[in-house]
């Protein structure tokens, strides 16, 4: 598979894409937010320093998930009312994009789906509302507003100019797990699981002093 | 072999920034609030200068009875204290606290340890929902294939903090929380106006927690039964009364083995007839023709089968060794009555009695027999009657197999009341009690 890339508008490094379908990256060595305009690179902003939050995933970390080998690319940092949470831009071998998020290390993969049926506009998104998807039913057990806090690496959307975004979380019985992202229109859905750390054979990760 | 040194965990140490004392922070950027337990400031650890979030007063201060630092391995899992909490709830004007502990690990995230009155439960939060169910009429929660009773519902409230926390924590805020019990195991649900979450409590003695974490001394006697606290009898009564069914089955199987092997053969049969005369000096006694009883030693039973109604007769009889003369002396009463009254029919008392006699050798043998009716009764027709005698060599007897019956039941009713006194205790402190 032959790799994407290019050279950072801003400081001439070359940057490599690792997901063909990426549309925004960031410049390893300015940290400036690039956009692919066609074959072009084009900054529309600078990553401010990443806050404190820590996740033992990094760029470059590989795993397993349902026995496809994926590697993570990319990262965008939340911060709401309760706290952070990460959300992992990985993809598999196969070039299908996951999202590995890491929520004060709680881990859930989740990938984007077609809603089976409508989802209801943000107004209607409370708590304990039902939300179907396929044959699961969900429920909605937080909405949330979020800010974005950083980004790094390769992403399949622009994320950079979002302010604000409304979140719903969705949960049923059986720790499947799923978000309504409202930042687009129509809502984009994400179905998943909540998995182990130990369950994803992560390599590559992060290393904490004494531990 | 060589042996590496253990890295110390790294600890950042910052200043607060009310007192100036030092506060360490060994959560690694999953911090959202610390507390300096100088001046009880709770800090906002996601801002460089550690804001003062909130200054908190505390009657008492509380020392954990795990140091926060502290580390120790839980499932395989290495976990580091690094906050703990002491909550409050009132129930009946009686105010209880109890305390949270908050575990870490860099990797794999958080575990909760909570402790009241030297009991302690290990929690997770869960990601999956609990369904609600009912059990009976009171509410339940199912999760994983088990049910989960609910116990309690309450306020708790936090009075105390030290330490680390990944939520925003203050001293004064509290939740409402619901407990649903499987033992070992309980269900908790916390609810906020934010949000609703759910744990899983799994009850650990506490010298496992102190084993765990390497603590000195003993851990702190439980007092009480708590919520979830396995009943130490728990798995033990269905074992024994699986137990029981086993004996049972096995005494079964014995008893009806010995009825095949005991030939219950018939010695002796023959019918009479008899009439009480009014006069009281008329000898009744006869003595029957001799018959045999063969075999080792065993059982002799006797029948008498009469045709009396609404009647009475008393049988003296005794089974005598024609060649030895011993005598073995035995009587019974036969009554049967019956008749009509408001209540409808009624029957007491039957035309038939037996008697088993243990230990017989064998040998030649006759019966004596004097039957005795009422002499008072001016009845001329009554007061007479046929009877039918039988001697049945070899029986099986059935006093054994109820002894045995009842001494096997002893176990597992002795546990099932301890049981249900245990149960008794555990539910008394749930919004069950019943009594109040």
């Amino acid at each position: 598979m032959s790799r994407p890339a290019g050279n950072c508008p801003n400081c001439g490094a070359p940057v490599e894409f690792q997901f063909s379908s990426a549309v925004q990256t960031t410049c390893p060595y300015c940290h400036s937010i690039l956009v692919r305009q066609d074959v072009d690179l084009k900054k529309v902003g600078e990553v401010a320093d990443l806050p404190p939050e820590i996740s033992p995933i990094q760029l470059l970390t590989e795993g397993i998930y349902k026995n496809k080998s994926f590697r993570a690319v990319g990262r965008i940092i939340y911060q709401y009312e309760l706290g952070y949470w990460n959300e992992w831009h990985c993809v598999t071998q196969q070039g299908e994009s996951l999202w590995l998020s890491d929520a004060m290390a709680e881990y859930a993969v989740s990938a984007l789906v077609k809603p089976t049926k409508p989802l209801p506009d943000p107004g209607n998104a409370y708590r304990g509302a039902r939300i179907e998807w396929n044959a699961a039913t969900f429920e909605i057990t937080s909405v949330n507003r979020a800010r974005y806090l950083g980004v790094e690496g390769e992403l399949p959307f622009e994320y950079w100019d979002k302010s604000e975004m409304v979140f719903a979380d969705l949960r049923n019985n059986s720790a499947q797990f799923g978000t309504i992202d409202y930042s687009e229109s129509p809502p984009l859905l994400f179905i998943g699981e909540f998995v182990s750390f130990d369950s994803l054979g992560l390599r590559n990760i992060r290393e904490f002093e004494g531990w | 072999m060589s042996t590496q040194p253990r890295p110390m965990p790294k600890v950042r140490s910052l200043a607060c920034p009310n007192c100036g004392g030092t506060v360490e922070v060994r959560g690694l950027g999953r911090t959202l609030t610390v507390v300096c337990i100088q001046c009880l400031s709770v800090l906002d650890a996601t801002t460089p200068s550690l804001q003062v979030i909130q200054q908190f007063r505390a009657k008492e201060r509380f020392r954990p009875l795990i140091p926060l630092g502290v580390r120790g391995k839980l499932n395989g899992i290495l976990y580091e204290v690094i906050g703990m909490q002491v909550r409050q709830m009132t129930a009946d004007g009686v105010a209880y606290h109890w305390s949270e502990y908050v575990l870490f690990n860099p990797y794999r995230g958080f575990r909760y340890l909570t402790e009241y009155n030297g009991h302690w439960n290990v929690v997770s939060i869960l990601q999956a929902l609990p369904q609600a169910a009912t059990r009976g009429i009171r509410p339940a929660a199912l999760y994983m294939g088990a049910t989960y009773r609910r116990f309690q519902g309450y306020q708790a409230a936090t009075i105390y903090v030290m330490g680390e926390f990944p939520w925003r924590v203050q001293v004064g805020e509290s939740v409402q929380c619901d407990d649903f019990i499987a033992p070992p195991r309980m269900l908790s649900r916390e609810q906020t106006s934010d949000e609703t979450v759910w744990s899983l409590g799994e009850y650990t003695p506490g010298a496992v927690i102190w084993q765990s974490f390497g603590l000195k001394g003993k851990p702190p006697i439980p007092a009480g039964v708590f919520a979830n606290q396995p009943s130490p009898a728990g798995g033990q009564i269905g074992a024994a009364w699986k137990r029981f069914l086993v004996w049972l089955a096995v005494l079964i199987f014995i008893q009806f083995t010995a009825m095949l092997f005991h030939a219950g053969k018939t010695a002796f049969s023959q019918r009479y007839s008899f009439t009480q005369q009014t006069a009281g000096t008329h000898e009744n006694s006869f003595v029957t023709d001799v018959f045999e009883l063969s075999g080792r030693i065993s059982d002799v039973e006797v029948k008498v089968n009469t045709d009396l109604d609404n009647n009475w007769a008393y049988f003296n009889l005794a089974l005598i060794n024609a060649d030895t003369a011993d005598a073995y002396d035995f009587s019974r009463q036969v009554s049967y009555y019956h008749g009509r009254d408001s209540d409808g029919t009624w029957t007491e008392g039957g035309s038939k009695a037996s008697a088993v006699l243990p230990s017989i050798p064998a040998g030649r043998y006759y019966l004596r027999i004097e039957p005795e009716m009422d002499t008072a009764a001016a009845r001329s027709t009554a007061n007479s009657m046929r009877y039918q005698i039988q001697v049945i060599r070899d029986v099986t007897t059935w006093s054994f197999f109820f002894i045995g019956v009842v001494l096997l039941l002893i176990p597992p009713i002795w546990k099932t009341v301890r049981g249900g006194s245990f149960e008794q205790k555990r539910w008394a402190e749930s919004d069950y009690s019943g009594g109040g």
